[in-house]
């Protein structure tokens, strides 16, 4: 299997008053394709940060200090091949990967609908920025259909000049010829095709996600959605331009169980359709198992634990793991729920060493002055802790 | 046939994807109509736009080529009182009352939309470079804002005309230069609060690039404050040029502007001792007109504030 995503030593930091927050400090994590990984941890552990991150969307005071984001690239027109440093690339570059190569669905689905647009300009936005090609190619067979059929005069000099207009967009379509038409008053309406195909297409990708009524959705405004629904839609954006990997921040965490099992479904039949890999960041547990192969177990701005999910869930290897796994309620069980003593540790002034080492039940001298490397302990097992690096070590000699 | 057929298709097609926009502006006009207030004010501006726009009939000009300028009827400074010849009466150096504030109407639109129009597009621009882009662009641009804002207006305005001249253009000039901070400070607000929402990240992981993220995405979201200022601003730059007229600085003497004709009466707001109301109409008739069109755009504000801000609108 290929590597699809490899993030070294990424490192982002925000500037805030009360000081420095190291929200994430050196982070090491590899995706294969078309594999689904779970991002776990607690609220305010640099889950949501890792995956701005990736695509670079950390806004100021955030700054990504240090690392690599290595992507392959599946567009067929980028003339190399080769994976490339998403923190090397212009903006105009990241334009183009963001919601093309790589997407996201964000964690409150409301909030990431704009409340002024209908569902059809939100989802066909993605295909008028990415699939020009394919709409105006579209677009043109559309066009020489009407000119078959048309009988006036003026109908066919109309239809003529749109050709020319669409054909010019095919070959190139940033360019300067075309931005000053789209500025003209009348002419400008030769948009209107273009768009009412990617409308087409927004209709096509609802029905493919099983939104009923797909024609009656698109017309309607984020707020006479409901939560499901709206979640759905958000799902749709981030996935018109089939994307290579999908980022889902805690896609499922407002929803009702019912529809939560829904959303889980659809995603894993897109990616089985689709052969999307996807990032999947939660905090409910039971989700990781239901959905994930892998799952990556984040603490304080540290990647713990990396590990196929029922290995993960049977023996869990990494103290915070194995506190995180004895903190969830099972049925069946009598006794008092255990927690993970002390608090998350401030991040202006991270524990020096291990971030976790403070709460740490079985905690040792060198935890406090070196931060363990994640080390493959077992086949595909990966932990940053002293306690099993000191066996592996023994089993070496 | 064929033909026929195709027509009544492409007429159907054109209803239906116009019959959402047509039910909100049915909603908006039941809003409307809804608030007896706003329907005063509606119907206010709608009386002043009629005037201007028939001010050639109601009011025919004796001289064609200056249309502004106020006929007068002899150079005596007592005004006259209302008759059958001057319907208002006329005011000092016997300028006609009713031919001044038909086609002061006139320039007091084009004194309002000028100054608003132009005020809201410089403090759009600037105000949404400065909150979207924040940092310097947002430090230089909001200093320059403090900097307006900390001279008192109208004396801002005043040393402006008067070191450009006096002339109408020139007092449009000075209300757009004292005008935009005020917008670009609003503006700036807005976008500082709607650019940290979700859906603009969601649309800068789509790929948006940022003008486009501004202008589509941003500024829908954040302009309905700037409308309502907008619309009560339009009666408010009224008053301020009347203001600045009144003191001499505005039009030239005997052009058709209220403020003008509020001045000339500056000398009559008493009459004789014997008769203190003997010259009531100099002051109290172009008074009204602004108090009117003032009032009108108040009203109408608060109307636009109902039917455009969404937050609002469907309750």
């Amino acid at each position: 299997m290929l590597k699809l995503i490899e993030i070294k030593d990424l490192k982002t930091n925000f500037y805030t008053y009360e000081g420095i927050v190291q929200a994430l400090d050196g982070i090491n994590l590899s995706m294969r394709e078309g594999e689904i990984l779970g991002l776990v941890g607690e609220t305010g552990c640099g889950k949501s940060v890792t995956a701005l991150s990736i695509l670079r969307l950390i806004r100021p005071p955030g700054k990504i200090e240090a690392g690599e984001v290595i992507l392959r690239l599946q567009d067929e027109s980028s003339q190399s091949k080769d994976p490339i440093d998403l923190l090397d690339q212009t903006e105009p570059l990241m334009q183009k990967v963001r919601g093309n190569e790589v997407s996201m669905i964000f964690q409150e689905a409301s909030e990431a609908l704009n409340p002024v647009y209908s569902v059809n300009n939100q989802v066909s936005e993605s295909f008028l920025l990415h699939r020009q090609k394919e709409l105006c190619r579209d677009v043109l067979k559309k066009i020489e259909q009407d000119l078959g059929k048309a009988t006036s005069f003026l109908r066919r000099i109309i239809l003529k000049m749109e050709r020319r207009i669409y054909l010019r967009m095919r070959e190139n379509p940033s360019s300067s010829w075309l931005a000053i038409l789209s500025f003209l008053p009348i002419v400008r309406s030769y948009k209107r095709r273009m768009v009412n195909q990617a409308r087409i297409e927004s209709i096509e990708l609802l029905r493919i996600l099983g939104i009923p009524h797909p024609e009656e959705v698109v017309r309607r405004y984020p707020h006479q959605l409901s939560g499901g629904m709206q979640q759905r839609i958000v799902i749709a954006m981030a996935l018109a331009c089939s994307p290579t990997l999908l980022i889902a921040d805690e896609p499922t965490s407002n929803l009702d169980v019912t529809i939560q099992a829904q959303i889980l479904d659809l995603l894993q039949g897109l990616r089985e359709k689709l052969k999307t890999s996807i990032l999947f960041i939660t905090h409910d547990l039971g989700v990781v198992a239901e959905i994930c192969e892998r799952a990556a177990v984040m603490y304080a701005g540290h990647i713990v634990e990396v590990a196929p999910v029922h290995p993960l869930f049977r023996k869990p290897l990494h103290p915070y793991t194995q506190g995180l796994l004895k903190s969830v309620p099972r049925p069946g069980e009598k006794g008092r729920l255990q927690s993970i003593e002390g608090n998350v540790p401030n991040l202006i002034h991270p524990p020096p060493g291990c971030r976790f080492h403070p709460r740490c039940p079985s905690v040792m001298a060198k935890c406090s002055e070196r931060k363990p490397a994640l080390r493959e302990t077992e086949q595909g097992r990966f932990v940053a802790c002293y306690l099993h690096h000191q066996e592996t070590e023994k089993n070496d000699t | 046939m064929r033909e026929a057929k195709s027509k009544y298709h492409f007429r159907n097609e054109v209803r239906k994807s116009l019959k959402p926009r047509v039910e909100e502006l049915k909603f908006s006009l039941h809003r409307i109509t809804r608030s007896p207030l706003s329907l005063i004010g509606l119907t206010l501006i709608l009386v002043f736009a009629t005037v201007a726009i028939l001010a050639p009939q109601l009011a025919p000009p004796k001289r064609l080529y200056e249309p502004y300028q106020i006929p007068r009827d002899g150079y005596a400074a007592t005004p006259q009182p209302p008759s059958t010849e001057h319907v208002f009466g006329t005011t000092e150096g016997q300028y006609d009352i009713y031919y001044g504030v038909i086609w002061g109407t006139r320039t007091a639109f084009r004194i309002g939309f000028m100054v608003v129009g132009a005020t809201m597009l410089i403090g759009l621009f600037l105000g949404s470079l400065a909150g979207y882009y924040g940092g310097l662009v947002d430090e230089v641009i909001m200093r320059l804002v403090d900097i307006f804002m900390s001279i008192p207006t109208l004396i801002l305005a005043m040393a402006i005309v008067t070191a450009l001249g006096h002339s109408l253009d020139n007092v449009v000039k000075a209300l757009i230069i004292v005008g935009w901070p005020i917008y670009a400070r609003l503006i700036r607000g807005e976008i500082l609060q709607i650019r940290e929402e979700d859906y603009v990240s969601a649309a800068r992981a789509v790929g948006c690039p940022n003008a486009l993220i501004i202008l589509k995405h941003i500024l829908p979201n954040s302009v309905y404050p700037m409308l309502i200022l907008a619309s009560l601003d339009i009666g408010a730059v009224v008053l301020v040029a009347a203001a600045l007229s009144f003191l001499g600085l505005g039009a030239p003497v005997g052009y058709a502007d209220w403020g003008q004709m509020v001045s000339f009466a500056r000398n009559w707001i008493v009459g004789p001792p014997q008769n203190p109301l003997a010259y009531w109409h100099t002051i109290t008739i172009p008074g009204l007109f602004m108090l009117f069109f003032v009032l009108g755009w108040n009203l109408l504000g608060d109307a636009f504030r109902d039917i455009l801000d969404p937050r609002l609108r469907r309750r």
